[in-house]
């Protein structure tokens, strides 16, 4: 089962949140989209989820009924317990008496919030309450699981303990679209979107985006072309889109006090940004 | 410091409003509207002496009714159904004067007029004997209190959900959005109708506030009254993005009609050019609703003036704004039940009526 927005365009009236976007989610993998603020990744989401009409494209989702979604918010009441909260979605969802206690019951145990069962949800801690927020999203066992960057403000720990809730979900068969700001999170995914301005930069399986990722990048303490360079750690690290040039001044091969790096996804999303951004007036 | 403090308030408009056009409306009201002295008062003089009390009596006594066959049960039935404030019936010596105790200020002037008339008149006032101020005001009260629930209460529970992110999950999951409204309103609509039965109770127990009419037309003009504030509610939390802006649109809403409805300061003393504002006020209505069921005995009969229109302003705002509601609750849902979309996924999964499947076109 493949889950999709094809050439989706979304307008909020003169700025356009997406452009002809097209992304598929496979059941049993996960997807995640990362681009910088603005990027359109809350859009593509919501467009997923229906929450957003879409100005140009279709979509294709599965009913309410077997879509689960977790925003960007909390995701949950705060004045309700968690077992209230979870109760609440799942009677939404039509569960009830004893295939829903079990179904709590499992829920909580494998997100760790079985001893907070019974507290408020705004005493929760914000790994908690995200955690909750997921628990409630798949609830009814979701075909299509969009989350909005469930991960993001919230402790190392709480993060590796969402990531192995995620990979439960994709491994039980759930296509699952996430965004998030973590880039080494994206990596994990089985396929990765980057977003930036509403388009899509570059989409596949890491290996892949990496292999076809074209240019070089470098490091030095002084970029060459400063609207090609960016800053990581105490060296800037600069993009070549067509490769080091070789001058007569300079033998084949790298500036002087410039060093080869071998790229990661922040470089090759980074890289990718400033290509688009040097080349095409925003 | 300072520019920027100008800057950040000139993009906020309510507090901007608040700023600017508070001092102004309360200076339009307290300017014109803030009057307790009523210039004349609604007069009926019944029995066959008639038109001679009529011609006697001072210009203070706004006859608008001369009936010469009337009785004094007719003089009665004219002041129970508000018709007038005043009922002469002649025929006796002295000449009795009934006096409506219900529209407090009308009756105060009345009887102050009366007063100067020595024994030639016999002055009874009805429906508030002892001019009591609690008697009348516990009744509009009772509608301030629910104004209150409606519009503030609501607002916040409404735009706390919009605000926490989770109206955004309810858009999502399979629940209609009339639903959800109904879900959100419900609550209040029970514990406004459960504040306004304790403070109904208060108000006869505390102030000895008479009960003279039938109950279920008093509850009925409250449900009625109740879906226009809520759907006032509702409203202001669909152009209410966070807690305080609702506060402070709802107090936009709630200041005029605890100023204009009549509750304080009488709509006949009121300037023509303010007194129009609180016709348009749904207290206004309740109000006279409350008065005339608790104080008067009226029947809905004699009521049908306020009940018909709070009912056409709670099909009006109560249907707008969940309307309004709904369009924030909905915005990608298909208006239409949606077309199949193509592909893998609609081909074994049409998606439901209102369900995830469409295209731009249904969007």
């Amino acid at each position: 089962m493949t889950y999709a927005v094809r050439s989706a365009t979304v307008r909020f009236g003169p700025a356009v949140a997406l452009d002809d976007v097209t992304v598929e989610v496979p059941g049993g993998s996960v997807v995640a989209v990362v681009g910088g603020d603005g990027a359109g990744k809350s859009t593509l989401l919501r467009a997923l989820a229906g929450e957003v009409s879409l100005d140009a494209g279709t979509v294709e989702a599965p009913p309410r009924q077997r879509l689960g979604y977790l925003p960007a918010s909390s995701g949950s009441w705060a004045a309700l317990t968690v077992t209230q909260n979870i109760d609440f979605v799942a009677g939404i969802y039509g569960l009830a008496s004893d295939e829903l206690a079990a179904r709590r019951a499992e829920l909580l145990d494998r997100a760790a919030l079985t001893p907070a069962a019974g507290r408020l949800a705004a005493q929760l801690s914000g790994g908690m309450r995200r955690k909750l927020g997921f628990v409630m999203a798949i609830v009814h066992r979701p075909a299509l699981l969009i989350l909005d960057e469930p991960t993001t403000g919230i402790d190392p720990v709480s993060r590796i303990d969402l990531w192995r809730l995620v990979s439960e979900a994709a491994a039980s068969g759930a296509a699952v679209l996430m965004s998030t700001t973590y880039l080494d999170e994206a990596e994990r995914a089985g396929h990765l979107v980057v977003l930036d301005r509403g388009r899509v930069l570059v989409q596949g399986p890491y290996d892949r985006v990496r292999a076809d990722f074209a240019g070089d990048i470098t490091q030095a303490s002084q970029p060459v072309r400063a609207e090609w360079a960016w800053r990581r750690g105490r060296v800037r690290h600069e993009y070549w889109p067509g490769g080091v040039p070789s001058t007569p001044s300079t033998p084949p091969g790298l500036p002087p006090g410039t060093t080869a790096v071998e790229p990661d996804l922040e470089d090759i999303v980074i890289a990718l940004s400033l290509a688009r951004r040097n080349t095409v007036p925003s | 410091m300072i520019v920027k403090e100008f800057r950040e308030l000139v993009r906020d408009r309510r507090t901007l409003a608040m700023l600017i056009v508070m001092p102004l409306l309360l200076l339009v009201i307290f300017g014109y509207a803030a009057n307790f002295y009523v210039s004349s008062v609604k007069t009926a003089v019944v029995g066959p002496q008639a038109s001679q009390v009529v011609a006697m009596l001072p210009s203070f006594f706004d006859v608008t009714v001369t009936e010469p066959g009337g009785t004094q049960a007719d003089a009665r039935t004219l002041l129970r159904d508000n018709t007038v404030d005043v009922a002469f019936v002649t025929g006796k010596t002295p000449v009795p004067a009934l006096v409506d105790g219900s529209n407090l200020f009308a009756a105060q002037s009345a009887v102050a007029a009366l007063n100067k008339a020595g024994d030639q008149v016999k002055t009874q006032v009805l429906y508030n004997p002892g001019l009591k101020t609690s008697w009348v005001m516990v009744p509009a009260i009772i509608g301030l209190i629910l104004t209150f629930i409606g519009t503030i209460i609501t607002s916040i529970g409404m735009v706390r959900e919009r605000e926490s992110g989770t109206l955004e999950q309810l858009a999502v999951m399979p629940i209609r959005p009339s639903r959800v409204i109904l879900g959100k309103i419900a609550p209040y609509f029970l514990v406004a109708a459960l504040d306004m039965i304790i403070v109904t109770v208060l108000g006869i127990l505390l102030f000895s506030v008479p009960f003279n009419g039938n109950p279920l037309a008093f509850a009925l003009g409250a449900a009625i009254f109740l879906f226009v504030v809520l759907g006032l509610g509702v409203f202001i939390s669909t152009i209410s993005q966070t807690v305080g802006q609702a506060i402070q649109t709802a107090f936009f809403f709630l200041l005029p009609q605890i100023l204009l409805s009549g509750m304080i300061f009488p709509l006949e003393a009121m300037a023509a050019g303010v007194r129009w504002i609180g016709y348009l006020l749904p207290l206004t209505y309740f109000t006279m609703i409350s008065q005339g069921i608790m104080l008067r005995g009226a029947p809905i009969a004699s009521l049908w003036l306020p009940f018909v229109v709070l009912t056409v302003m709670a099909v009006v705002v109560f249907t707008g704004a969940t309307l309004r509601f709904r369009r924030d609750l909905a915005p990608g849902r298909p208006a239409r039940p949606a077309r199949p979309a193509h592909g893998p996924a609609a081909a074994t999964e049409p998606a439901a009526a209102g369900g995830q499947a469409n295209t731009a076109g249904t969007a």
